[in-house]
């Protein structure tokens, strides 16, 4: 079975509100293949629920999201096993060791080869050798896990929600070569952060979400974090 | 596919739950304990007042069901893993069905030593037709947890869960829990009523086919945010 294909993410006219707040309102963007976009915005801002609405396990209260040809009532399953989701909590059970969570998640995902893909994940992760509970480790460590889970099934379209959290500077690099390396590979990269001098550079796009509607940060003088703020305003 | 789903997701809780032992040292020890209060109650002399023993049976089941059905999904929640399992590219189903199994495992394991107690306690002849005594938990056992682990994977998200599950589960789950105190009761009476035992037997595997076509069916929708 050919694994389904697409070559953007379209937002059209997206809003979702949580009862009466209306987190996001009438957010359009377009994410095209090999493209790497900063998703920014103060804590609160809708961030992690327009990453939700991507990954489909939230749908819009209004406006459309599509995938290539495909929305995600159309395409179901399929798609999801295209999109690789990095959460604010890492999606891991505590109680299994390194390998057995990506083994858990490889095998769900029905992976052909799953324990060399493991195998190569824990390397990367530098966590090879480690057979104790995720519980004993530390964030840094849980999180460079949660990322291999993230990436292990090759996804289309990768979702990093404050990925950076906790990593020390030997990791941000090994992030940084990786956001990059998935950019190379044709894949749409969205990425949501607060340490904007981290991506800066590295990004190709950045987006703002500022009481719900989007904002593109224009290309332009200055760092990425002079630019943020000239958009919002001083002191966001 | 389905199956190999419902397998993973299941061995995965039993695997946690060896790790852990936290759910069924819980859960045993809370119908046992639920057992032996109602002995205290109920055994007067060393004699059961009237048929106690099938009700505190299924109360004890039911009691400790909602203890472990909460646990199962709290895990779950702690680092948000049900929202990855709703991103994997399977039958969201057999998502239901893998915790379901894990949740009937867990019970099975509890009734292993709850039956017992209950009929060494209440002097009650548990064991006297194995067949429908077997057929009466297990079927009773589905039922309750059929609808619990819907329930408690709606709930995985809200506030109020702990209190929000025993309140939902228990109004809609009474027909199970009569069916199997009913059942019970008419093999313990003096007098067997086997006829009697049988109908409700049939019963339950009528609500257990119903719960399982509503959870199957409902699953999906009930988990998409």
């Amino acid at each position: 079975m050919t694994p389904l294909d697409f070559s953007s993410l379209r937002f059209t006219d997206v809003s979702r509100h949580f009862g009466r707040r209306r987190v996001l309102s009438g957010v359009s963007f377009r994410c095209d293949a090999g493209e790497l976009i900063a998703v920014l915005g103060p804590n609160g801002a809708g961030k992690s629920t327009l990453l939700s609405i991507a990954a489909t396990l939230l749908d819009p209260s209004s406006g459309e999201v599509h995938y290539g040809e495909y929305t995600a009532g159309d395409a179901g399953g399929e798609l999801r096993g295209r999109i690789g989701l990095l959460g604010h909590d890492l999606y891991i059970y505590p109680e299994l060791s390194a390998a057995e969570n990506l083994l858990f998640f490889g095998r769900i995902y029905r992976l052909p080869g799953v324990e060399e893909r493991v195998e190569a994940a824990l390397h990367r992760a530098g966590l090879a050798g480690r057979d104790d509970p995720v519980a004993t480790f530390s964030r840094g460590m849980r999180q460079r896990l949660a990322l291999e889970r993230a990436l292990l099934h090759d996804p289309k379209l990768v979702l990093l929600d404050e990925p950076f959290t906790g990593l020390d500077d030997a990791a941000i690099v090994a992030l940084r070569d990786r956001l990059t390396a998935l950019r190379g590979r044709g894949c749409m990269v969205l990425v949501t952060t607060h340490d904007l001098e981290t991506i800066d550079g590295l990004v190709d796009r950045a987006i703002v979400l500022q009481k719900g509607r989007v904002a593109e940060i224009a290309p332009g003088a200055g760092s990425l974090r002079e630019r943020y703020r000239r958009l919002c305003g001083a002191g966001s | 596919m389905f199956l190999r789903t419902v397998w993973l997701v299941t061995r995965k809780d039993l695997l946690i739950e060896v790790r852990s032992r936290e759910i069924l040292y819980t859960t045993v020890f809370f119908a046992v304990s639920c057992a032996l209060v109602f002995a205290f109650g109920f055994v007067r002399e060393g004699q059961p007042l009237g048929d106690a023993a099938a009700g505190i049976l299924w109360i004890a089941i039911a009691f400790s069901g909602t203890l472990a059905l909460g646990r199962a999904f709290e895990r779950e929640r702690q680092s948000e893993t049900l929202r990855a399992l709703m991103m994997a590219p399977v039958d969201r189903p057999a998502l239901y069905v893998g915790k379901l199994v894990g949740v009937l495992l867990l019970l099975g394991a509890v009734e292993v030593v709850v039956v017992p107690l209950v009929a060494l306690m209440f002097q009650a002849p548990l064991f006297a037709h194995p067949v429908l005594m077997a057929g009466l938990l297990g079927a009773g056992t589905v039922g309750f947890a059929a609808v619990g682990t819907l329930f408690a994977a709606m709930l995985v998200r809200a506030r109020s869960r702990d209190v929000l599950l025993p309140i939902l589960l228990y109004p809609i789950t009474i027909p199970v829990i009569i069916a199997g105190v009913r059942g019970t009761g008419a093999l313990l009476q003096a007098d067997v009523d086997l006829p009697t035992a049988r109908l409700w037997l049939s019963m339950l595997v009528f609500f257990d086919v119903v719960f399982i076509t509503i959870a199957l069916w409902t699953f999906e929708p009930a988990m998409t945010e």
